[in-house]
């Protein structure tokens, strides 16, 4: 196939760890096998990529999941209906706090590799005591209030009864500003994807209390979001995106491409963050604090085939955290709006026809 | 409350460009104007100034600390909503364009800060336009350095004049469609090379 009957499809992305399986499917070549030619744009906000998918800019772009519900119950702002053929991945959030805090938090019974049950009761054994003390509340922060980090945060702090809206103070910032905050003494821990965790820990400014998959089971932590509108005109366009995907998805399962993989995203312009901490997190070996033996999470992160798959179920979750919290009002309708954005029978359909294609 | 006692408050990092929309607005006729420079703590600014309508540059990725306003309206004065519905779509596709995201607190009537958008909008695509010319004109200057230096390195080696140093790297540039900057720094490369 030539160059020029390749479809450009551009296609918005934050940096971190996972926009992996965009760059492998552009870097390998496995888009333009599909018959693409993707355009990476690497964005600055959530809100920006949420933005420019709406008006076209980005064809497709890197989302967090409960961004796509968002918009499709009318939470967000453009109300501009979105979907999800293909999920990017799953895991590599944790939960990381600074070291006065953990250090607060011993003495309470936190300690390294912990249950996260057992770190969040340590945590609210800290709230109540600067609350005795009149102390002001801790400040953590989260990157984006439609997004995984914020809920199991949320949950995370409720499992040992402290209200996330009142016992402590949530603020969002961007992960760039994270680090800083945390060493200022702005903020006294953050949920994040990685690189940003081992990065803090890695200048020995955090410490991981938590990680977020053994707080809650695995859902897709960002997916492939676009305008409804794109896929229904342009559907062999969506194939090949998940079709490129997927065999991104293969190719980013096998362990022997893991340091290629950790590579590529280090490069300033996808992530931008040193190989070896990526590597790290894809090995699912988790450096809790600095200087100290990593503790092992296998499933810490995971971009195999069976990650990407869209399911309506995960849909369901996210609006499920959306009305915990009080995002959205009770709307009778809600829970179907928010699973008609997550299109497994897009991707499904999708992949046989690559099944077909191969034969 | 005249469309001028407005509070805006604009969060811009590139300073040169926050300081031509502040002139602009200004000169609009805007007093209450706010410019944030310290990006730290900056819904605790906002909380505090209490803004009608909030500029940011879309570069900025502290514009995700704003989308928080949506969902945690009891801190702020008034929910702050995006400057758009759905009629206004046209409007969102410029602001986008230009790289501005507007923010303005609910139930203000949109007619009253388009003017401010408006301006903000054609003041950011003129700052666009003078640095894409600056850009230019540090790239012409780049490419006139290597050129000059390649020339030397062509004289001193094939032992030719200015003139036809010049002429063998335009025809090189022309034959392998080359610009004759990139052809300049094929020259110094190879001559650092073989030094």
């Amino acid at each position: 196939m030539s160059a020029d009957s390749r479809t450009e499809v551009r296609v918005g992305f934050m940096p971190l760890l996972d926009c992996a399986l965009l760059v492998v499917a552009h870097e390998v070549g496995l888009a333009r096998q599909a018959g693409l030619s993707l355009r990476l744009i690497r964005e600055s906000s959530w809100a920006n990529i949420r933005d420019r998918v709406a008006i076209g800019h980005f064809d497709a772009a890197h989302m967090l999941g409960p961004m796509v519900v968002a918009e499709n119950v009318g939470a967000g702002h453009l109300a501009t209906p979105l979907i999800a053929p293909v999920a990017l991945g799953t895991g590599a959030n944790a939960i990381t706090v600074s070291q006065d805090l953990w250090l607060a938090m011993q003495g309470f019974g936190a300690g390294i590799g912990l249950s996260p049950a057992a770190q969040a009761k340590a945590l609210a054994g800290v709230v109540a005591q600067r609350a005795a003390a009149g102390l002001a509340p801790l400040t953590l922060a989260m990157v984006f209030p439609f997004s995984c980090h914020n809920y199991q945060l949320r949950d995370w702090l409720e499992s040992a009864g402290v209200d996330p809206d009142h016992d402590v103070r949530l603020v969002v910032l961007p992960p760039p500003l994270l680090v800083d905050a945390l060493r200022s003494g702005q903020i006294d821990g953050f949920c994040v994807g990685e690189p940003w965790n081992s990065l803090a820990v890695d200048a020995g400014i955090g410490v991981i209390a938590a990680v977020c998959s053994d707080v809650w089971e695995r859902p897709p932590e960002k997916v492939m979001g676009m305008r409804a509108r794109f896929a229904e005109e342009s559907p062999a366009v969506v194939a090949a995106l998940v079709r490129s995907v997927d065999a991104a998805s293969r190719w980013a399962a096998d362990v022997g491409n893991r340091g290629d993989l950790a590579q590529l995203l280090s490069q300033p312009r996808y992530v931008g963050a040193p190989a070896r901490l990526l590597l790290a997190a894809l090995n699912g070996s988790i450096c809790a604090v600095a200087g100290q033996a990593p503790i092992q999470r296998p499933d810490f992160v995971s971009f195999g085939p069976d990650s990407i798959v869209p399911y309506e179920r995960y849909a369901e979750l996210f609006y499920s955290r959306m009305r915990r919290w009080g995002q959205v009002a009770a709307d009778s309708a809600g829970p179907a709006r928010a699973r008609a954005g997550f299109r497994v029978d897009i991707f499904r359909s999708a992949l046989k026809g690559a099944a077909v294609t191969r034969e | 409350m005249t469309e001028h006692s407005l509070r805006v408050l604009i969060v811009d990092q590139n300073l040169i460009r926050a300081s031509i929309l502040e002139d602009g607005l200004r000169e609009a006729g805007y007093r209450d104007l706010i410019v944030v420079r310290d990006m730290q703590n900056l819904l605790r600014r906002i909380i505090d100034e209490e803004p009608d309508v909030i500029l940011i540059d879309l570069e900025n990725p502290n514009r995700d600390v704003l989308e928080q306003m949506f969902q945690v309206s009891r801190v702020v004065r008034k929910p702050v909503a995006m400057f758009v519905d759905q009629s206004d779509r046209s409007a969102i596709e410029a602001a986008i364009d230009a790289g501005v995201g507007a923010y303005v607190v609910d139930g203000l009537r949109k007619e009253r800060v388009q003017s401010i958008v408006d301006m903000t909008i054609s003041r950011f695509r003129a700052f666009e336009k003078l640095r894409a010319e600056l850009d230019d004109t540090r790239q012409q200057l780049q490419d006139r350095k290597l050129i000059d230096r390649a020339k030397g390195i062509l004289m001193k080696q094939r032992g030719v004049g200015e003139e036809r140093a010049y002429e063998m790297m335009r025809k090189a540039a022309m034959d392998a469609n080359l610009r004759l900057a990139q052809v300049a720094q094929s020259v110094i490369t190879a001559a650092e090379l073989l030094k």
